[in-house]
């Protein structure tokens, strides 16, 4: 076919005069940048791109100076196309190219626009303001725990909720929670390993038989090397989670930092954000600095239905969901549809090996899943847990790897199923609601 | 040793004569097909093999082609990404190798594996025959590469010229990304018995993902990167009628117009054109020349394959959607 006939891509091209060859040319002659001189421009342009947010390693430059050599520098639409696969890795770099790559050789500055700039509030002023509490009764900041002068500070610090902290005892806690480990519960994969019983191990036996000049010895046996399920952290940073949100990215941080590509992260919010390379830093201070940054809706609004529906739609039903054990850090306040989120964690069950959530909430004296998107998303949860303390993080840890699972959770999870239903009629009638100390409803750490 | 040199066992498969008459040039890591001098003629010459490219594929498929960088293609399940490796063997005029990828796939899978139960055949052989050959020789007689099975990466080394399909690598796990980054680069496979084994001239790799899982950016940044993306409505009827000849242009135009319209409808799974392409068949079988309400609701199943796109598509009123996408057109 020929070029040019389909108008939809590339789409940078399609707001800019100057398409054809010619125009372009002498275009480029009035440019500041001199083309002539083609690697500098393509060094330009990384450089632009990597401002942008892509990651447009010297690798790939070179790769790009490369392609230049084998197109029609003169065409600007081949070599948008040249640069295209050589710098971008992924769905979400396109656009930014589309956008540098007009602007760049449009002899414009490139900023890295679109992209609010957003500070994570450390120390006491993080915690100054209480979070929003609409209408909710357990508002009130829970009691601290008795002081006791045998208690270490580590320990007391263990129960404490993060939101009650002080600058220093949040030093203190970040700290701790850098020794995080997330690993999901393990599954027998397909590789194998040798073992000393099992299915016969072919390759080891005959190899062995070879060795001792094809004389029969004794049997090897393999058996399946366990490998730990996938995680995915889906984390509700919205308004109402402000003071958790932070600390619950840090465990993220930890969590995500075993660098086998297993634990995925994302923020809930208005719009769903993937920080999983974000994360990826090893100083948890600059990575929280790039999670703020990449973060739009910091601190906005809560639409956990559709943002959830986002994941789903985007990565969770491709693979990243499935047969991993999902964990939802949330409050559950939604202010959406919760007939949608109800749908949408229908739909993660079906997916994920298991759904927990960790509610930081839960952890308040007198809490009851009742609020709106809690009660609609508890039947498809299969473990709800606290998440409030650091105590309450290790307890998540654990029931991530599958250590505190308990055996009974279809049972459990039928049983809340009727005591949601009835307390979802907001009946009020006695026994509707899941009491904190029920082993089924909350496990309490 | 039967054949003093692995590597040269190059054959051109049916058609290898298309492949490489030009003498070869030096600098080029592997000469251009004929007829193929820039992006646009390849997309031309793939169009010949059943195969609409756009713009963006077809640079990314010329660049593979002549710098011999393996194509990493990314898009939804159904949007031609294992067609276009099919079309651009076509193109070579090269057989396919395909590896199929799935959890656990290992070098002996992938690459080659020695022959065992033969191996232990031969120096019984040997030992029944009477053969007084001392220790070494028998050795060196054991790893030799009669006894090598070639999976399908070597394979494809060993064979000139060749598309490798690597279909679906985000299936594989991890370790096997970092087997892969030693052979798309080096074009190369070591048996530590036997040695490397080396193409004579790199064969186009085609890695294909759905994206279940990122795939490691050490692998990406070897490769020329395309997001293949859902075709566009002339493009999509200009498919159909490529690969369905028998299809009237009417029920072409009719049923890429209600697909397309699905895709709008943010569905659990959106159709690709694989889609597209089941369902004109089924129609045809059932003898439409154009789509009807009756007998699109009656073939949904082969468009549609969750229950709740079903049940969504269903209380839309089938019939009202396809007339609406038909005027729209």
């Amino acid at each position: 076919m020929a070029p040019g006939d389909d108008h939809r891509d590339p789409p940078g091209e399609t707001d800019q005069p100057g398409v054809r060859p010619a125009e372009s040319r002498s275009e480029e002659h009035s440019a500041p940048r001199e083309p002539l001189d083609l690697t500098a421009s393509a060094v330009g342009l990384a450089h632009t791109l990597r401002g942008a947010g892509v990651d447009a390693s010297p690798e790939r430059v070179h790769a790009f100076v490369l392609a230049l050599t084998a197109v029609d520098t003169a065409d600007r639409r081949q070599v948008y196309w040249a640069g295209r696969v050589t710098l971008c890795s992924g769905p979400d770099d396109l656009d930014r190219y589309d956008r540098v790559f007009t602007a760049f050789f449009a002899g414009e500055r490139v900023s890295s626009q679109g992209r609010t700039r957003r500070r994570i509030r450390m120390g006491p002023d993080a915690v100054s303001s209480t979070p929003a509490s609409s209408g909710e009764p357990d508002a009130a900041l829970p009691e601290l725990q008795l002081v006791t002068r045998e208690a270490s500070a580590a320990e007391l610090l263990r129960h404490r909720d993060v939101t009650d902290l002080d600058a220093t005892e949040r030093a203190e806690l970040h700290r701790l929670l850098a020794a995080f480990m997330l690993p999901g519960e393990a599954r027998p994969s397909r590789r194998r390993d040798p073992a000393r019983r099992g299915p016969i191990d072919r390759r080891r036996t005959v190899r062995r038989m070879l060795a001792a000049g094809g004389e029969p010895g004794a049997l090897r046996h393999e058996a399946a090397r366990p490998r730990p399920r996938p995680v995915v952290l889906l984390l509700d940073v919205s308004g109402s989670m402000s003071g958790y949100a932070e600390v619950l990215l840090r465990f993220a941080h930890a969590a995500s930092r075993r660098r086998d590509g297993t634990t995925e992260v994302f923020t809930l919010g208005t719009r769903l954000t993937r920080v999983t390379h974000e994360l990826t830093h090893r100083d948890p201070d600059t990575a929280m600095r790039a999670v703020a940054a990449a973060i739009p809706d910091w601190e906005g609004g809560t639409r956990l239905g559709e943002t959830l529906r986002a994941f789903l739609d985007r990565w969770g039903q491709r693979g990243t969901a499935r047969g991993a054990v999902a964990v939802v850090l949330s409050d559950g306040w939604e202010t959406g549809e919760v007939g949608e989120l109800g749908e949408q964690m229908a739909r993660l069950q079906r997916l994920a090996h298991r759904v927990v959530w960790a509610n930081p909430r839960a952890g308040r004296p007198g809490f009851t899943p009742t609020a709106g998107g809690m009660a609609a998303a508890l039947p498809f949860c299969d473990q709800l847990v606290e998440g409030h303390s650091l105590a309450a993080l290790e307890h998540l840890a654990n029931v991530v790897a599958g250590r505190v699972a308990g055996r009974d959770d279809e049972r459990a999870r039928q049983r809340r199923n009727r005591t949601v239903a009835s307390s979802g009629a907001r009946s009020g009638a006695a026994g509707s609601t899941v009491a904190p100390g029920n082993s089924g409803g909350v496990t309490r750490a | 040793m039967s054949e003093p040199n692995a590597t040269g066992t190059a054959h051109g498969g049916p058609g290898g004569d298309a492949g490489s008459t030009d003498a070869r040039l030096g600098s080029d890591p592997a000469p251009l097909p004929d007829g193929v001098w820039d992006p646009a003629s390849l997309a031309q010459a793939l169009e010949g093999h059943g195969y609409l490219a756009d713009e963006g594929l077809a640079t990314a498929a010329y660049l593979g082609l002549k710098l011999r960088r393996p194509l990493f293609l990314e898009g939804d399940a159904g949007v031609g990404k294992t067609a276009i490796a099919l079309a651009l063997a076509g193109v070579m005029g090269a057989p396919v190798i395909r590896l199929q990828c799935y959890e656990g796939i290992d070098a002996s899978q992938a690459l080659y594996d020695w022959n065992f139960p033969r191996q232990v055949l031969h120096l019984r052989t040997a030992e029944a025959a009477g053969r007084d050959a001392d220790a070494e020789t028998l050795e060196a007689e054991l790893y030799d590469r009669r006894f090598l099975v070639a999976r399908p990466v070597l394979q494809a080394l060993e064979t000139t010229p060749s598309v490798l399909l690597i279909d679906e690598i985000d299936r594989a796990d991890d370790e096997f990304e970092a087997l892969l980054l030693e052979v798309l680069s080096e074009f190369s496979v070591t048996v530590p018995e036997l040695g490397t084994i080396r193409a004579i001239e790199p064969p186009l790799v085609v890695l294909t993902s759905n994206r279940t899982r990122e795939v490691h950016d050490a692998l990406k940044r070897r490769c020329y990167y395309h997001w293949v993306d859902h075709p566009g409505f002339d493009r999509e009827v200009a498919i159909v009628r490529a690969r369905l000849p028998q299809v009237g242009e009417r029920l072409a135009r009719e049923v890429v117009a209600a697909v397309q319209a699905m895709r709008e409808q943010g569905l659990l799974k959106p159709p690709g054109v694989a889609e597209t392409l089941d369902w004109t068949e089924a129609l045809v079988a059932l003898g439409a020349d154009h789509l009807d309400a009756g007998r699109a609701t009656a073939t949904l199943g082969s468009v549609l394959k969750f229950r709740e796109d079903l049940e969504r598509i269903r209380a839309m009123d089938v019939g009202a959607m396809v007339d609406r996408a038909i005027t729209e057109v």
